[in-house]
């Protein structure tokens, strides 16, 4: 949303410099005190708007930052999929990041081994879709976000008990 | 879906018949308390060279892993008849051999197996039989020489000469898994690897013919379903939904195919009539529906709902359209599979934290626990409804183990490498 007025008020200062080179008398002095008000109002019009343009980027690289700080993996709990207040803490740093750009995402849900296959696959989509309403709810087009459940097919912990369980119950932002 | 519906893929990259990286073992944990013992003597071989298989020990495996018999050790026989001349009841009735199996085969273009029982007590032929077909099935025949004796023995027909189809997943810890959709005897002999693929494959199914399957692959990273030929490899994906695309569930007719879509918000059963790829849809519920399987006669549907709060199986009557809860008993109840008598179902059930296999009786409501272990899962009935194949966690790696349906046999088939889960065993074979 930042990059749209700064690209504003570029194009209103190139127009300010245009017009005051058109209006200018006919006086050849005149003329040239203009045209180099016109070129000097042109650069800084330029270095201000690459200014503006870099302030843009280092503020969507510090959201950025600040959303690969908090990494790309929300967890549940046990047969839930409720957003828990550590995954909405780290979904809105995504969201943030996400709001300056038109990027999009995919939200893959996982669950543990427990139970059978296929309802864990539909409970995977459950958990991604919980993620996406959130997204949407906050600001970003449901367009732009795609969700996939691969149920208990893909854990990160192979093993067994809740310590690898509570790892595969995840919905995972790419 | 115009572009789907007549899309019949190439698979000469995906098909690969490997040879075994995932062959099955069998260890046999439980048996019946009083075992038939049958004795079955090495089949004499009457061509040139030596016998490319042993039928007889493929007999002696069948027949041992029913949990119903306990064959006979070969060092324990007194002599070695191939005809009912070279028969002495009194050496089978020294070792305690109830029934005798002796036979012979002889190859002329065709292997052609002939085999007879005898009742060692009564001191009489029994059965006497023969089957013929192509060398390189020497196995199937041998497992249909089981099947008729068993069927004699035990009256109930024998479902050795089927095949089971299984993921099986060799893990790449940090990277994709290979998922290995595998094709193989009842046994476990024989595996041939049907699609090979780093995105998850699940969910086999087989046509009521025995000569299609159906599965969910993810190879374009998302689900979609896919049935293929058996004979001639010829693979076509039957969706490509927005969202789940799973369970496929043949009609008892092979005409209709249930299955799992969630493009319309939640997990509903569909039904899609495989000649046009109409869809109907049958369930309409904000809750899960999953797991669809067909009652034998086609006029139901049995399937997973939360509807309730907690996953019960469900009834869907395709004539009246009503829908009625099947399972009471438990908080837990998922992936219902029908035998073909239309009564018994086997399912996942939890009790005590832990999922088992039970089998629910449609008639009366009772529901019994037939295993175990901790984390079983994907029951699947023989087509003669005597024993299940499910899928479990032994040694932390994934397993098939298998059961009889009143819980007194037992037997585990690990993987030599890797994890094997989602049995699904085949109908009987059309001869």
């Amino acid at each position: 949303m930042k990059h749209l007025p700064v690209a504003g008020k570029f194009i209103t200062v190139l127009f300010t410099a245009a017009f005051l080179v058109a209006c200018s008398g006919s006086d050849a002095k005149k003329e040239d005190e203009a045209a180099a008000a016109a070129a000097a109002a042109a650069a800084a019009a330029s270095a201000s708007a690459a200014r503006a343009a870099q302030e843009a980027a280092t503020q969507q690289q510090s959201l950025d930052d600040a959303a690969a700080a908090v990494g790309n993996v929300f967890y549940f709990d046990f047969d839930s999929s409720n957003l828990r207040s550590d995954a909405i803490e780290a979904l809105n740093a995504h969201i943030a990041a996400l709001q300056g750009t038109e990027r999009s995402v995919r939200l893959e849900g996982h669950t543990d081994e427990r139970g059978t296959r296929e309802y864990n696959l539909a409970l995977g989509e459950r958990r991604a879709n919980t993620v996406r309403d959130y997204m949407v709810a906050n600001g970003i087009a449901s367009s732009r976000i795609e969700t996939v459940s691969y149920g208990e097919e893909r854990p990160i912990a192979y093993g067994s008990g809740e310590s690898n369980w509570s790892q595969n119950r995840r919905v995972e932002l790419k | 879906m115009k572009s789907l519906t007549a899309l019949v893929l190439n698979l000469t990259l995906l098909m690969i018949s490997l040879v075994a990286r995932a062959e099955l073992t069998i260890e046999i944990t439980q048996g019946m308390d009083n075992p038939t013992a049958i004795a079955v003597v090495p089949f004499a071989w009457q061509s040139a060279g030596s016998a490319p298989t042993d039928i007889a020990a493929v007999v002696d495996g069948d027949l041992n892993r029913s949990g119903q018999f306990t064959p006979v050790g070969r060092s324990d026989m007194l002599g070695l008849p191939s005809t009912q001349a070279e028969v002495y009841y009194r050496d089978w009735r020294a070792i305690e051999a109830e029934y005798l199996v002796i036979g012979r085969v002889s190859v002329a273009g065709q292997m052609r197996i002939e085999y007879e029982l005898f009742d060692v007590l009564r001191q009489n032929k029994v059965h006497a039989g023969a089957v013929t077909g192509p060398v390189g099935e020497a196995r199937m025949l041998a497992h249909q020489v089981s099947d008729a004796i068993y069927e004699k023995l035990t009256g109930i027909r024998g479902a050795f000469a089927t095949r089971l189809l299984y993921v099986s997943v060799t893990r790449v810890p940090g990277a994709n898994d290979y998922f290995r959709l595998t094709l193989a005897d009842s046994d476990g002999a024989r595996p041939i690897v049907l699609l090979e693929s780093r995105e998850p494959v699940l969910a086999p199914s087989w046509s009521p013919d025995g000569k299609q399957i159906a599965y969910v692959s993810f190879e374009t990273n998302r689900p979609a379903i896919y049935r293929q030929d058996l004979a001639t490899g010829q693979r076509e994906q039957l969706t490509n939904f927005k969202g789940l695309n799973s369970s496929p569930a043949w009609s008892p007719d092979g005409k209709t195919m249930a299955m799992v879509l969630s493009k319309d918000g939640s997990p509903d059963i569909y039904l899609m009539d495989l000649a046009s790829k109409r869809l109907t849809r049958v369930t309409r519920h904000y809750a899960i529906d999953t797991e669809p399987a067909w009652m034998p006669d086609g006029k139901a549907l049995l399937f997973t709902s939360d509807r309730g709060g907690r996953p019960q199986i469900y009834r869907y009557n395709l004539q009246s359209g009503n829908t009625e809860r099947v399972t009471f008993e438990g908080t837990y109840n998922a992936r219902a599979r029908v035998a073909q008598d239309g009564r018994n179902v086997v399912m996942v059930h939890q009790q005590n934290g832990s999922f088992h296999i039970a089998l629910l009786d449609l008639v009366t409501n009772r529901v019994q626990v037939l295993t175990s272990t901790q984390l079983d899962e994907s029951p699947s009935i023989a087509p003669n409804g005597s024993m299940v194949l499910y899928g479990t966690k032994y040694a932390e790696q994934g397993i098939l183990a298998a059961v009889s349906v009143d819980g007194g046999v037992k037997f585990r088939l690990p993987a030599r490498e890797g994890d094997v889960r989602e049995p699904a065993w085949s109908p009987y074979m059309s001869r």
